[in-house]
């Protein structure tokens, strides 16, 4: 494991990932595993790059967690290859990859204490005893735990647990850290702190970050590049608020937060781009989704509730759609509309901000909506 | 700790109070008789005490039956707890790590010993072992005292295993941690206290059994067989009480070991599944 490590990758600091040229550090070819005639992993291609802060994103039994535990070799593909900084890892086992992981449950070390447990690894390169101190040390400040290293891991909260098992991995300086789901098991707030600062962390390591989740907002926040995966297969793999703006099918659209589906009938069609026309939002011309089959006339179209606009009193829109408030349910920061639109098959939902005035519309009241034509995306089944 | 906070206080005072002395004096007190009649300078054990003396502890070492037993029960104890436990490690490490038909019918069979009236178990063993073909001696005795020993083994050994998180083994493997070294460094550790919390409650019950031995020994006495042999003897009640005497705080202290450790790995496992604490 030694030779693999970069000594300095930890305090240089690198340029955030997005500057670096690509260089792929892990390459999944092809993997498929199968328990019996159940296939938990699909014929998986992907490329995660160095440096990146990926996410695989999927409701439970996706294959997430599988391909995870792949990488990090407690798992082997049935078929297929998986490479990690262009060598095979073929055959080998978790102890001799470049590889280190945080776990669902932390799995911190209860008889040791948090110094312990942060130089469990690094007995076996037998450092300097001074050295050792200095790389615990320098880890347990990564991840703002100095002055703690003597507190048993019982005593520990679960902030705190999470934080011991990333100083854990961190230490040994790997090229790619695995995180399987490390945020679930902590509060809301908690949780969201510990994005901002994952996300932090990642930047300021530059280590290449593979995080499973089954939390959209997580993976919305956190990742410089997403693949939402369902039923063993990866449905799309791009960046967040491509992801979330552009998504490829029904599936990953509903996934990944609220939509409204708009069904439509194809009138054009060529290789780029689609013309549907809708009963609620009239004519339509959009990007193609590359899984789009099109072999009859049929389509969906999706738009985000955030996308919809209430229009007070007079104020126009270029493109609106007017529709009876149906229902009304109040979120504090937002509100959610449910507006019934004339020839659309679904009410449409709608989510606004409180500042105008949108926890105060009657219910039965007409509302117009404004909506930008660019939002609406053709969705494949 | 958790329990504590769960737990109401009683009222101070009233009828509660006198009961719960009570029922403490009920189970306690007989024990008392032991100790304060063994330090007794008459050889009857009557009130009021004569004087006190410990002669009846002196005259221990010098009795060549009581060695040869108290050997005896040594060779015994230890073979049945190293047996019970070895069995009732991979009794529960199977039945606390893998789910497989019939788990919980298997458990209850394994502790069922636990209830069954001993003189019964004691019976149809020694119809087995003649059965068998087996000559009776220490070894048949060392097969009963397995044979009870192993739901104690059982009770402690699971409270240990339980919670066991095996992410524990991978986590050691995922920092680079070969399989032995994952065993010597995480496994070992912590399962240990429970391991020997296991030997020393099984070594206490095969020390402290009577009626399995009784029936399935020869001719060589364990310790408790030994003193049942004394009270045909008025004179030597004195150093049967004196005997009993150590052998109770024997077990009191082993015991007490073994529940100490017990509790510490059983808490170490559930505080590794405490993710909200």
């Amino acid at each position: 494991m030694l030779d693999c490590l970069d000594t300095d990758s930890l305090s240089a600091g690198r340029p955030p990932s997005g500057l670096t040229v690509a260089k792929p550090m892990i390459e999944i070819r092809n993997v498929t595993r199968s328990y019996g005639a159940f296939k938990a992993l699909d014929e998986a291609n992907l490329t995660i790059n160095e440096g990146e802060f990926f996410s695989l994103l999927g409701p439970s039994g996706c294959g997430k967690t599988t391909l995870l535990r792949m990488i990090a070799g407690f798992d082997m593909p049935t078929t297929g290859s998986i490479f990690i900084d262009g060598l095979p890892m073929d055959g080998i086992p978790a102890n001799r990859r470049p590889t280190n992981m945080v776990f669902q449950s932390y799995a911190i070390f209860p008889h040791l204490n948090v110094e312990q447990n942060v130089a469990y690894g690094l007995k076996r390169l037998r450092l300097e005893p001074a050295e050792e101190r200095r790389r615990v040390e320098e880890a347990l400040a990564q991840v703002s735990l100095t002055g703690l290293g003597k507190r048993k891991a019982t005593e520990l909260s679960g902030g705190q647990r999470q934080r011991v098992a990333l100083a854990r991995a961190l230490v040994l300086r790997p090229k790619v850290l695995l995180l399987d789901e490390p945020l679930s098991a902590l509060d809301k707030k908690l949780r969201e702190q510990m994005q901002v600062e994952l996300r932090r962390l990642q930047q300021a390591v530059g280590i290449t970050f593979v995080l499973v989740t089954h939390d959209q907002y997580e993976a919305l926040a956190m990742s410089d590049r997403i693949a939402v995966m369902f039923g063993g297969r990866i449905a799309q793999v791009d960046t967040p608020k491509d992801i979330y703006q552009r998504p490829v099918n029904r599936q990953v659209a509903d996934f990944l937060g609220g939509m409204n589906f708009v069904r439509g009938r194809v009138v054009e069609q060529d290789h780029a781009s689609l013309t549907i026309d809708t009963l609620g939002f009239g004519r339509v011309t959009t990007e193609r989704p590359p899984a789009f089959v099109g072999d009859d006339d049929a389509a969906t179209l999706g738009i985000r509730p955030e996308r919809l606009r209430v229009l007070w009193d007079d104020a126009t829109a270029p493109h609106e759609v007017a529709g009876t408030v149906i229902e009304r349910h109040y979120f504090g920061e937002t509100t959610h509309l449910v507006v019934d639109v004339p020839g659309l098959e679904k009410p449409l939902s709608v989510i606004e901000t409180n500042d105008f005035g949108a926890d105060d519309i009657p219910v039965g009241t007409t509302v117009r909506l404004a909506y930008d034509p660019e939002a609406l995306v053709a969705l494949a089944d | 700790m958790k329990a504590t906070a769960r737990l109401r206080l009683l009222p101070r005072g009233g009828w509660l109070t006198a009961y719960a002395f009570i029922y403490v004096g009920f189970l306690y007190l007989p024990v008392l008789f032991l100790p304060i009649f063994s330090v007794n300078t008459a050889a009857t054990p009557k009130f009021p005490l004569s004087g006190f003396t410990w002669k009846w502890y002196q005259g221990l070492p010098h009795t060549p039956e009581l060695i040869s037993a108290a050997w005896n029960s040594l060779i015994v104890g230890i073979a049945a707890a190293v047996l019970s436990t070895t069995l009732g490690i991979l009794a529960a490490r199977a039945t606390t790590r893998y789910r497989f038909p019939g788990r919980r019918p298997i458990n209850g069979l394994i502790m069922a010993p636990l209830v069954l009236p001993e003189i019964i178990v004691a019976i149809s063993m020694l119809l087995v072992m003649l059965q068998l073909g087996l000559s009776l001696s220490l070894f048949t005795v060392v097969l009963g005292h397995v044979l009870i020993c192993i739901p104690y083994s059982m009770a402690v050994l699971i409270s240990g295993f339980e919670g066991f998180d095996r992410s524990l083994e991978e986590a050691s493997a995922d920092l680079g941690e070969s399989a032995f070294g994952t065993f010597r460094r995480v496994t070992l550790p912590m399962v240990m206290p429970a391991i020997i919390s296991s030997l020393l409650v099984s070594f206490t019950i095969s020390l402290d059994e009577f009626i399995i031995a009784f029936f399935l020994t020869g001719t060589d006495a364990t310790l408790p067989i030994y003193i049942w042999g004394q009270l045909r003897f008025a004179a030597k009640l004195p150093g049967v009480l004196a005997l009993g005497t150590l052998l109770l705080a024997g077990s009191f202290i082993l015991l007490t070991i073994a529940e100490v450790l017990r509790r510490r790995a059983a808490q170490r496992t559930l505080s590794e599944g405490g993710l909200y604490a």
